[in-house]
């Protein structure tokens, strides 16, 4: 007789608990895809175990995003989780994603994927109700032909990270540049940008050499750096994407002249030695979770979570027009930590941002520097143009 | 010979309120907390110089007055410590060690309890002055800053600058009143008089919230719009409200400007220029000269309250935070 009744208050107890639950929250699930074999992180160079350019995958950074945001969660009765898929090829990543877009009913994708892959998911995924966040992909064809209204990108573009060096040379008035150009796609997709950036900006390339890395003394004019770096200019701008035979660059030239580029003073949307606006306070949240330094696409993880659990508490609710509506609104006032507030651009979906300009362990300033303006949003002085934007989206 | 005793009796009661006018009046000296530079700036409040630059604690920022102004408190959230010195010797008397990453702080009206925002543990912590143990923490959203504790002591504000909200606690229970959603990155809070409304900087939004503090909701929004500046330029830190409740100063950060704001229209009367990023006011206690720390200029810019103008200027140490003003 006591044992049933042990029982009957058990079950009583465990089903109050569990309308507890019920009454409580809602669950906000956020998709994080990444692709399994990303060449981006697998050619990676490490010779001997020396790493040229830290790399390392960004779900951290959505991670700490999703910690900041429990607080908010607590205010408005909502549950924020993360939760990740990958597949090894693009097709297959695509269709995780629209697995959990059908099975739980996920609207927001982090997607950590190059380019060639954010193209395939966003093909695979159109007219879906769903947004996809690229946080790790600069590619300006992704803001421009390959622009899509359900394509969100809160890294910025190589054009962004272009234009804010090619101010702090006009700010300097360093305006004659030498460019050192790798063989890499990225290597050309940011010298693009930059030569893009020069006749915006109304400085001039006034040499260009192909470098390649080699000891071969037959292939010396293009390996090495003294001959490379015959012509005077008033800086040598170096794009080594991959960065192992940048980093030789400094110091080696014939004229004593200031490395930048890809190397010496660096355009990037995030810097671990950044000391204003809470960036210490971001970092350090972002080292004790990742154990490493915060990189360019953890920020942007990051980034993406807050504008969707920032469009959530602004809104009030979970209902995904009512949340994907707000984020692409300029209503949207994202604390990016860089100062000024974030949103993102109404042409290409691009989140406008400052731009940080940084050796290797100081910021020197900040992108748009003072002193160039634009009649709404100087932080559009950065970036593709609305007015010449190959981007047309869709509704 | 009664005339000479009521004589000497008002003679010795003269003396005595001007002994005890005397010891009210404090030192007049103003304390400048710089950030960067590790130190205080101890500045002589007649002539507004420099007399000495005290070493102190790592990242010092939020300071406060015990409540007879005999020692004042700094925060310092490099070294995990909130120091304590005497303000006649100007002397560092005492330490409450183990407090994680202080920002700034309150006291309650009793003297006996302090609390303080852990920028770094999204905490707000309550501290026993008299033991210097830390007796409760509370969850608040990440980096919390702001700290200030209602009249009659029942509730503490707490801003939190990333999760966009001013939480209220109840200083008995630690329990979490109201989470209350504000602005963009909320920064300072200021009380009027009465009690009544809570003004709270958000500083990205360019704007002042203000908040009913028996509803616990935000009733108004204030824009700040000085010439010249466009919206994401005006970044509103500290706010200070005069003991009359008729008038508030709002530094504006980097605008570079101090807004005159009248309490009961809510209209901005004026903006007044000052150094770069105006961060950190106080006012004398005869309220007749506000004092505007600007962070990066590492100077303090003294305004004549009456004139609506700013009348001098003096340099500081590395970062000024915060200013506190004994008299």
């Amino acid at each position: 007789m006591i044992k049933k009744t042990c029982w009957i208050i058990i079950i009583a107890g465990l089903l109050s608990l569990e309308s507890v639950f019920a009454a409580a929250k809602t669950t906000l699930v956020i998709g994080y895809a990444e692709l399994e074999s990303d060449p981006r992180y697998h050619n990676q160079k490490l010779y001997a175990g020396i790493e040229f350019k830290p790399r390392g995958r960004p779900w951290p950074g959505a991670e700490v995003g999703l910690r900041d945001s429990k607080i908010v969660g607590r205010a408005l009765g909502v549950k924020f989780r993360l939760e990740k898929v990958s597949g090894e090829n693009s097709a297959e990543l695509a269709s995780e994603i629209n697995r959990l877009y059908k099975e739980q009913n996920v609207g927001f994708f982090i997607v950590d994927a190059p380019a060639e892959t954010l193209v395939t998911v966003t093909k695979e995924t159109h007219g879906k109700k769903l947004l996809l966040f690229n946080v790790s992909e600069p590619a300006d064809e992704l803001r421009e032909s390959d622009c899509n209204s359900q394509l969100m990108h809160t890294i910025p573009s190589y054009a962004m990270l272009a234009d804010g060096l090619a101010q702090y040379l006009v700010s300097k008035r360093w305006k004659d540049i030498l460019l050192l150009e790798g063989i890499l796609p990225s290597d050309h997709s940011l010298a693009r940008a930059f030569r893009r950036a020069a006749k915006k900006f109304g400085l001039k390339i006034t040499a260009e050499k192909e470098f390649i890395l080699s000891n071969n003394p037959r292939q010396r004019e293009q390996n090495n750096i003294s001959l490379l770096t015959t012509h005077k200019s008033d800086v040598i701008l170096i794009i080594d994407t991959d960065g192992e035979f940048g980093r030789y660059v400094p110091f080696q030239t014939v004229h004593p002249r200031p490395v930048i580029g890809t190397e010496g003073l660096v355009a990037s949307s995030w810097h671990w030695a950044m000391e204003r606006y809470g960036a210490p306070q971001l970092n350090q949240r972002f080292v004790k979770r990742a154990k490493r330094k915060m990189l360019d696409p953890d920020w942007a993880a990051w980034a993406a979570v807050k504008v969707i659990v920032e469009s959530v508490l602004r809104t009030k609710s979970t209902n995904f027009k009512m949340v994907s509506g707000y984020l692409k609104s300029d209503k949207l006032t994202l604390d990016a930590y860089k100062g000024v507030p974030a949103s993102f651009r109404s042409w290409n979906n691009q989140l406008r941002q400052p731009i940080l300009l940084h050796t290797h362990n100081a910021v020197v300033d900040l992108a748009p520097l003072k002193g160039f303006l634009h009649p709404f949003q100087n932080l559009d002085t950065l970036g593709v143009a609305s007015e010449i934007s190959k981007c047309k989206l869709a509704e | 010979m009664k005339q000479f005793i009521v004589t000497s009796s008002l003679f010795f009661c003269c003396m005595l309120l001007t002994t005890v006018l005397v010891f009210a009046k404090g030192t007049g000296l103003i304390i400048v907390s710089n950030e960067k530079g590790n130190t205080l700036s101890v500045l002589d409040g007649k002539t507004n110089k420099l007399i000495k630059t005290i070493e102190t604690c790592g990242r010092p920022r939020g300071m406060h007055f015990n409540l007879d102004k005999t020692i004042f408190y700094v925060a310092c959230a490099d070294s995990d410590q909130i120091a304590v010195y005497d303000v006649a010797s100007m002397e560092l008397v005492d330490r409450i060690l183990d407090i994680e990453e202080p920002e700034t702080f309150d006291l309650h009206p009793n003297g006996k309890m302090l609390y303080v925002s852990n920028e770094e543990d999204a905490m707000a912590s309550f501290v026993n002055l008299e033991t210097g143990e830390v007796v409760m923490q509370v969850e608040v959203g990440e980096e919390p800053e702001g700290v200030l504790v209602m009249h009659d002591g029942s509730i503490v504000f707490v801003t939190s600058e990333t999760a966009n909200m001013v939480h209220a606690i109840d200083t008995e229970t630690g329990e979490v009143l109201a989470d209350i959603i504000v602005g963009t990155r909320p920064r300072r809070l200021a009380l009027t008089p009465d009690g009544k409304e809570l003004w709270v900087s958000a500083e990205l939004s360019g704007s002042v919230n203000i908040i009913d503090t028996t509803k616990l909701k935000v009733t108004e929004e204030l824009l700040f719009r000085p010439q010249g500046f466009r919206k994401d330029e005006v970044t509103p830190v500290d706010i200070i409200i005069t003991r009359d409740g008729k008038t508030a100063f709002v530094a504006l950060g980097r605008a570079n400007h101090v807004a005159v704001v009248d309490v009961a229209s809510k209209k901005v009367k004026d903006y007044l220029l000052v150094g770069k990023r105006a961060w950190g006011l106080t006012l004398t206690s005869d309220e007749r000269l506000l004092y505007v720390a600007n962070g990066l200029s590492d100077d303090l810019t003294i305004i004549d309250v009456k004139k609506e103008k700013a009348v001098f200027s003096v340099s500081v140490g590395f970062v000024p935070y915060a200013i506190l003003i004994d008299d």
